[in-house]
């Protein structure tokens, strides 16, 4: 026989104790909890300052800032001069020193573009969202190919560093993605001639390096097609591009179409949605926001590999970096060159990084049912 | 019968006549005849796998059927695009599972496919979305998400929500079997509440409380027939075949 028992007093609630002991609490508790841990905390260390210190003592306080040739190199740490006396070219290239407010103008722009729609309290979204994909691509481009207005046209030979950089990754990014996306929904389309297409462009697209893709657009597209027709070499380049990553993205945004319950479409069904209702209010805003992640990476290695243009000839920054290593009076500072290069890359990359998982904090709805 | 629908209360709601559907080789509905009347409240029941969800499903084309003729509010089902689409907006289905969308707030969720498929102004979308809600008795929480409510108030929502498209029938796939036990009253009421309200509702459910209080006509199905269909009373007292007997005995029985 059980007897039983019953509660007279309801417990009152608590707070949580207050488990934090301080930086030296923290210290113990984490890095000096046992004889050899405490080891291996000093020893990590020690292997830190031993490869850290060297890299900071070359790199900054060694170094040397300012000047305009090489006799400024004290040889001690690393010659920023290198940098600083190219920057120029480095960020515009070979674009004409007169025209070069045009790229300030348009990439200035481009920055408060990206900066409006990033920052929520920004009104208007939906305007500045319409005139970022509509109308500022057409002015960008008017204004950096010039050719009319009475600006002078400045052939895409000419452009060069950061702004060919930042002018591929940007077409790149914004093409792939709405590619991708219908190029995904297409893989799951009903009818048999959509998804052919989808699937045979998609695999073709993602089964071939893009080397080779760079390749056949620099060289074997102008074999092809009648010499009166002349692409221009930068446009071939773009496009190789946006098709290779837009395959890439479709594999990406699919992997979130997927996931996403047959339930949601059959609710939205059920309300009488149409197909691209369907799609574009309830399947892919869940999709996209699943996949994010996937998205930003595509974003980053298309952004790094922006770099594979020079090998058809055109001077990304990568390129214009490489090419200052053979001038004959900066021989021998191929360290700076590249450590630059990869600082700039890695500053716009770790920012893509950052902004993708804010966003991702930010669209969080609570539990998943 | 409410008064919107005496004005074409000479067609009936549903009209299911010779209806079969096959998943591959297995025939799910076989010689399915059935008509709903306008203001009709019908609860199928049946073992699982008997056909009964596939068949409401049928009604609003989420699943396809191969032979057989289906008739909504006058309208014949055919395979076009524009005709399924039409008959849906007369048609509110709730789901096992609710299936609101968790990127949604519980208004917007309401809101959703009055502004975009009966292109409703906003407000007026929205004045209609609170005072259903208001209905189904949670309106406080209409600007939360999905996600943070509970499954029973989730399952009002769902209902709320095929409300706002003032349909002429509401379909109910089994929607109380995924919640919790002390969250199934507060759906069944507002169930009930709607049934007293004069809707026309096929229920697909294993609540015979809720099929003896509200329902006309209770049918019994299995593989994919239907074996019995009578008024309540008739069929929980009276069941005539042996298979309907047997599955009251299992569910009754303990």
């Amino acid at each position: 026989m059980v007897d039983t028992t019953t509660v007279t007093e309801m417990v009152a609630e608590r707070r949580p104790p207050d488990l934090r002991r301080g930086l030296l609490g923290w210290l113990q508790a984490n890095l000096f909890n046992t004889l050899l841990n405490g080891a291996v905390t000093l020893v990590t260390v020690a292997l830190l300052a031993m490869v850290l210190w060297p890299v900071l003592q070359w790199a900054v306080f060694q170094a040397d800032w300012l000047g305009n040739s090489r006799e400024a190199c004290s040889g001690e740490g690393a010659c920023w001069v290198f940098i600083s006396a190219r920057f120029e070219s480095i960020v515009y290239g070979f674009y004409p020193g007169a025209e070069r407010w045009r790229v300030d103008l348009v990439f200035a722009a481009l920055a408060i573009l990206i900066a409006w729609l990033a920052i929520p309290r920004l009104p208007a979204k939906r305007w500045v969202g319409l005139f970022a994909m509509v109308a500022f691509p057409v002015i960008a481009f008017f204004l950096l190919v010039g050719g009319v207005f009475g600006l002078e046209q400045v052939p895409t030979g000419n452009w060069g560093g950061v702004m060919l950089t930042l002018t591929i990754a940007t077409v790149g990014i914004v093409g792939s993605l709405p590619i991708g996306i219908v190029l995904a929904l297409g893989r799951r389309s009903q009818m048999p001639l959509v998804r052919g297409f989808c699937v045979v462009f998609i695999e073709f697209w993602r089964g071939v390096p893009l080397i080779t893709v760079l390749f056949m657009a620099s060289v074997m597209l102008p074999l092809f097609v009648p010499s009166q027709v002349e692409f221009d070499k930068l446009l071939r380049a773009l496009v190789g591009i946006m098709f290779f990553w837009s395959a890439y993205m479709a594999e990406v945004v699919r992997g979130g179409l997927q996931a996403i319950p047959s339930g949601q479409e059959e609710a939205a069904k059920a309300m009488g949605m149409g197909y691209w209702q369907r799609m574009g209010l309830i399947v892919l805003p869940q999709a996209l926001k699943l996949v994010i992640p996937g998205i930003v990476n595509t974003f980053i290695a298309l952004f790094k590999d922006t770099s594979l243009v020079l090998i058809i000839g055109l001077f990304d920054l990568l390129a214009i970096i490489r090419s200052g290593l053979t001038d004959s009076d900066w021989l021998g500072f191929a360290t700076e060159g590249y450590v630059f290069a990869a600082l700039v890359f890695w500053v716009f990359c770790f920012s893509m990084s950052r902004y993708s998982q804010h966003i991702e904090r930010r669209l969080h709805t609570g539990h998943r049912n | 019968m409410n008064q919107a629908n005496a004005a074409r209360a000479d067609s009936p709601m549903i009209e299911i006549a010779g209806l079969n559907k096959w998943y591959g080789d297995f025939h799910v509905l076989r010689d399915i005849d059935l008509t709903v009347a306008r203001g009709e409240r019908i609860v199928i029941c049946g073992p699982s796998g008997s056909g009964k969800s596939t068949l409401i499903r049928c009604i609003n084309h989420l699943e396809e059927h191969q032979e057989g003729r289906i008739v909504v509010n006058g309208m014949p089902m055919t395979r076009d695009v524009k005709r399924i689409e039409q008959i849906r907006r007369n048609v509110g289905m709730v789901f096992q599972h609710f299936n609101l969308f968790p990127h949604l707030s519980v208004l917007e969720n309401c809101c959703i496919s009055q502004t975009w498929v009966q292109k409703k102004p906003r407000t007026e979308a929205e004045r209609t979305a609170m005072e259903i809600l208001e209905r189904v008795q949670i309106a406080d929480q209409a600007l939360k998400y999905p996600g943070q409510l509970s499954g029973g108030q989730q399952q009002r929502v769902a209902i709320a929500r095929a409300l706002c498209m003032q349909p002429e029938v509401m379909l109910f796939d089994e929607p109380t079997s995924a919640l919790d036990p002390e969250m199934i009253k507060e759906v069944l009421d507002v169930m009930v509440e709607l049934a007293r309200d004069g809707m026309t509702m096929l229920c697909v459910t294993h609540e015979m409380g809720f099929a003896k209080t509200v329902a006309d006509r209770v049918i019994f199905m299995d593989q994919g027939q239907i074996i019995e269909q009578a008024p309540p009373e008739t069929f929980f007292n009276h069941p005539k075949s042996e298979r309907t007997q047997l599955f009251l005995s299992q569910i009754l029985g303990h």
